[in-house]
C-alpha cells in the first residue's frame, strides 16, 4: 500500500525515484536529494515531499523539517524570473533596503511572493559575496551590481517582452 | 611611498594561477607539502609542526589549529574523518569564496595532509549552494588530482590513502557552527548540540571528525613548506601569521586584504583602503558579522589579533569588514543584525530563539521613537542573558552587535528615545522631508523624479511635499540642484 495520500503524475514520480535512487536510497543524502528534486521541479511541494520520505523510507515529517529549516528550499513555484535581493551587511550599508522597498512597489508584492502573471518573484538573500558590487540584485542568474532604486525600473524593463 | 602592508599566505595562488589547472599549482610548489609530509615526516612531526606555527582557526573562535588536530588523532577509531567547513554565512565575507575559486588545491592538499597527521582517509568540503564557481572548480580540481595520483590510494607510493568527497549546505547560518554542520552533512536539520562531546572525539557519524575552515586549510600547505619557525615570526605574540579581511562598506577600495596579525584598524581601512567615500567622515568598522561588534574612531589603532578585538567588545569573525560613515544610523546597523539572527536562529533552544526577538523588537520600537529608557537598560540585561545561556556560538554571540552600539554610541540610542531623532537620518519614521519655500525656484525637478507624486506646485512656485504620501526615498533631495530640501 502506498503512503502517499497527493497523486504525483506517474512521469514526475518515476523522475523523483531515479534521484532517489541515484543516492541509493540512502537517508544521510537528503539534502542532497531535495536539491536534485528542486533543481527538476523548481520547487517542493508536500506530495514530492511524500515520495522522497518514502523513497528513502523516512518520515514525511523528518522531510519537512528539512524542507522547512534551509532557506535554499521552496514550497513555493517561483516566478520565471526570480529576483533576489541580497541584503547581506555591505549591500544594506549602501542602501539595499531602499531597492527592496521599490521593488515592492513596482512589483506590488511582498518577499517571498510571486506576481499574478507567474513572471516575477521577490526574495531576499544573505551574501552572494559580491560585496564590492554592492548593492546586488539577482534576476535568475544575472547579477546586477551598484543597484539604485532610480535602476530598479530599467532592470524591470529588460524582462517586459520576455 | 607608503609602506606595502600586505603578505600574501593563505591568498598566495590566488589571481596567479590558473585554478582549473593543476599543473599551474603544481609548478608553484604544490602538493610538495604533502610529499614532504608523507615521505619525510612522521603524523605527530606533522602535528607538531602546526602546533609550533601558531596556526589559529580562522573561521572565527580562533581554537589552535594544531591542538585541534592533535585531539583528534588521540582519538582511535575505524574511520576517522577531515572537513572543511566552507559555508561561509558572515554577510559581508568573501574570503572563503575566493580562496576555494582561486586556489581549490591549497585546501584539497591541506585537508590531504591533515587526513596524514590524524589517520583519516576521507575528507568531506561542506560548501554552500550559493558559490556554484566554488563547486564547479572544486570538482575539477577533485577529478585533476584523482587522475594524477594525489588523491585516491597510495598516495605519493606509501600506504596512505585519502580522498574527497562535497557535501552542500542549503542555506542556514547556523550551519557554519561545527556540530550543526555535522548534523546537516548527515542528511538532517542543521542544529547545533552540547559541547563536549567536540567533533574531534564523536563527530560526523559519531566518528572523530576535524573541522577547519577554508582560510585554515589555505595556511597550511606553506607552512609545512616554509616551516613553522617562518610562520610563527609573522604576526602578535599571540595570534601568528596573516589574516584575510573582506574589506565592503563605505570604503574607497574595497575586496580582499590579507595582513599580518597585528596590523592596526586604521592601516586597513585608510591605507589600503583608501579612506572613506566621497569624503565622508569615518563612523564605525563593523568586524565578525553578526557575532561581532561595532568598533569606533578610538580602537582605530589597536593591533588586530583574536584577543584585542575580543577586548575591545568585538570579534574577529571570519574577517568582515564592514566600513561605515556618518550617515549609517549604529541602532539601525544593531536592528539590522539581529534581524539576521532572529532569522537565521535554528529554534533550538529559547534564549537565541525568543530573546533575540524581544531584541529585536525593542530596536524596533526604537527606530520608531517609541522607545524609553527603560528600554535601554531592558536591552543591556537582556542580552547578557543571551550570551550566558544560548546552547551555541550564534546565540552566545548574537547581542554582540547591541552591546558594542550600546557601549560606543550610546549618545545615538538616547538621540532616538529622548529627542525622538536619529542623528544620521537613516531611520525614516524620525524624519520628514521638507521643502525651504525661499530655496525652491520651481524648476520642478523633484516632483518629476518622485516615484510616489506626493510633490506638487507650480511651474517657478515654491513646491510642497505632501508628508502622508510621501514614502521617504530621499530622491527628490539627491535630484534638487538648490539645497532647497532638507531633513527634520
Amino acid at each position: 500500500m502506498s503512503r502517499i495520500k497527493v497523486k504525483v503524475k506517474e512521469k514526475d514520480l518515476n523522475t523523483i525515484k531515479e534521484i532517489c535512487k541515484s543516492f541509493n536510497n540512502e537517508q544521510g543524502e537528503l539534502i542532497n536529494v531535495l536539491h536534485k528534486t528542486q533543481e527538476h521541479f523548481g520547487y517542493l511541494p508536500a506530495e514530492i515531499q511524500e515520495v522522497v520520505a518514502q523513497e528513502l523510507e523516512m518520515s514525511v515529517a523528518k522531510v519537512y523539517g528539512v524542507v522547512t529549516f534551509y532557506s535554499f528550499f521552496t514550497m513555493k513555484p517561483k516566478g520565471k524570473f526570480p529576483i533576489s535581493i541580497c541584503t547581506g551587511t555591505a549591500c544594506y550599508v549602501r542602501g539595499a533596503e531602499n531597492v527592496l522597498a521599490e521593488f515592492k512597489r513596482q512589483l506590488n508584492i511582498e518577499v517571498g511572493e510571486t506576481t499574478e502573471d507567474g513572471k516575477f518573484s521577490l526574495s531576499c538573500l544573505r551574501c552572494v559575496g559580491a560585496c564590492g558590487l554592492a548593492p546586488v540584485v539577482l534576476v535568475g542568474e544575472k547579477t546586477y551590481g551598484r543597484v539604485s532604486p532610480e535602476g530598479v525600473k530599467d532592470i524591470l524593463a529588460e524582462y517586459n517582452d520576455k | 611611498m607608503t609602506k606595502y602592508k600586505q603578505i600574501r599566505i593563505a591568498l598566495n595562488n590566488c589571481g596567479v594561477i590558473d585554478p582549473e589547472n593543476i599543473e599551474d599549482y603544481i609548478a608553484r610548489d604544490g602538493y610538495m607539502a604533502l610529499g614532504k609530509c608523507i615521505t619525510e615526516m612522521t603524523p605527530q612531526d606533522v602535528i607538531k609542526e602546526i602546533k609550533d606555527s601558531g596556526l589559529r582557526g580562522r573561521g572565527g573562535g580562533g581554537f589552535p589549529a594544531g591542538l585541534k588536530w592533535e585531539i583528534a588523532s588521540k582519538n582511535h577509531a575505524d574511520q576517522k574523518y577531515v572537513v572543511c567547513n566552507a559555508d561561509e554565512g558572515d554577510p559581508g565575507a568573501f574570503m572563503d569564496r575566493s580562496v576555494l575559486e582561486g586556489d581549490p588545491h591549497a585546501v584539497l592538499e591541506a585537508m590531504a595532509i591533515c587526513g596524514y597527521s590524524i589517520g583519516a582517509t576521507k575528507g568531506l568540503i561542506y560548501i554552500r549552494a550559493e558559490y556554484p564557481l566554488a563547486i564547479k572548480r572544486l570538482k575539477i580540481a577533485i577529478d585533476q588530482a584523482r587522475e594524477v595520483g594525489l588523491l585516491g590510494k597510495n598516495i605519493f607510493g606509501s600506504k596512505f590513502d585519502f580522498d574527497i568527497e562535497l557535501r552542500y549546505g542549503a542555506g542556514a547560518f547556523v550551519c557554519g557552527e561545527e556540530t550543526s554542520l555535522i548534523h546537516s552533512m548527515e542528511g538532517l536539520r542543521g542544529e547545533p548540540t552540547i559541547k563536549p562531546p567536540f567533533p574531534a572525539e564523536k563527530g560526523y557519524l559519531g566518528k572523530p571528525t576535524n573541522v577547519n575552515n577554508v582560510e585554515t586549510y589555505a595556511s597550511v600547505p606553506i607552512i609545512i613548506r616554509k616551516g613553522a619557525s617562518w610562520f610563527n615570526k609573522i604576526g602578535t605574540e599571540k595570534s601568528k601569521g596573516t589574516k584575510v579581511f573582506a574589506l565592503a562598506g563605505k570604503v574607497n577600495n574595497v575586496g580582499l586584504v590579507e595582513v599580518p596579525m597585528g596590523t592596526t584598524l586604521r592601516e586597513v581601512i585608510f591605507e589600503i583602503g583608501g579612506g572613506i567615500q566621497n569624503g565622508k567622515k569615518f563612523k564605525a568598522v563593523q568586524t565578525g558579522g553578526p557575532s561581532g561588534g561595532c568598533l569606533t574612531e578610538k580602537h582605530l589603532d589597536t593591533p588586530i589579533d583574536f584577543d584585542n578585538l575580543v577586548a575591545a567588545g568585538s570579534m574577529m569573525g571570519s574577517g568582515g569588514m564592514i566600513v561605515m560613515d556618518e550617515d549609517n544610523c549604529m541602532v539601525s546597523v544593531a536592528k539590522f543584525y539581529l534581524d539576521f539572527t532572529v532569522e537565521e536562529s535554528c529554534g533550538k533552544c529559547s534564549p537565541c530563539r525568543i530573546g533575540n526577538k524581544r531584541l529585536f523588537e525593542l530596536l524596533e520600537r526604537i527606530t520608531k521613537g517609541q522607545g524609553t529608557m527603560d528600554d535601554l537598560q531592558r536591552l543591556r540585561n537582556m542580552s547578557n542573558v543571551i550570551k550566558d545561556t544560548s546552547l551555541c556560538g550564534l546565540g552566545q554571540t548574537s547581542p554582540n552587535p547591541v552591546l558594542s552600539t550600546l557601549d560606543n554610541f550610546y549618545d545615538e540610542y538616547l538621540a532616538h528615545v529622548k529627542d525622538h531623532k536619529c542623528p544620521a537620518g537613516e531611520c525614516k519614521d524620525l524624519m520628514k522631508y521638507f521643502i525651504i519655500a525661499e530655496n525652491c525656484v520651481g524648476c520642478t525637478a523633484c516632483a518629476r523624479v518622485c516615484p510616489v507624486g506626493a510633490i506638487t506646485g507650480e511651474k517657478k512656485e515654491a513646491h510642497l511635499i505632501n508628508s502622508e504620501t510621501c514614502i521617504k526615498c530621499g530622491a527628490c533631495m539627491e535630484r534638487c540642484k538648490f539645497d532647497a530640501i532638507i531633513i527634520k
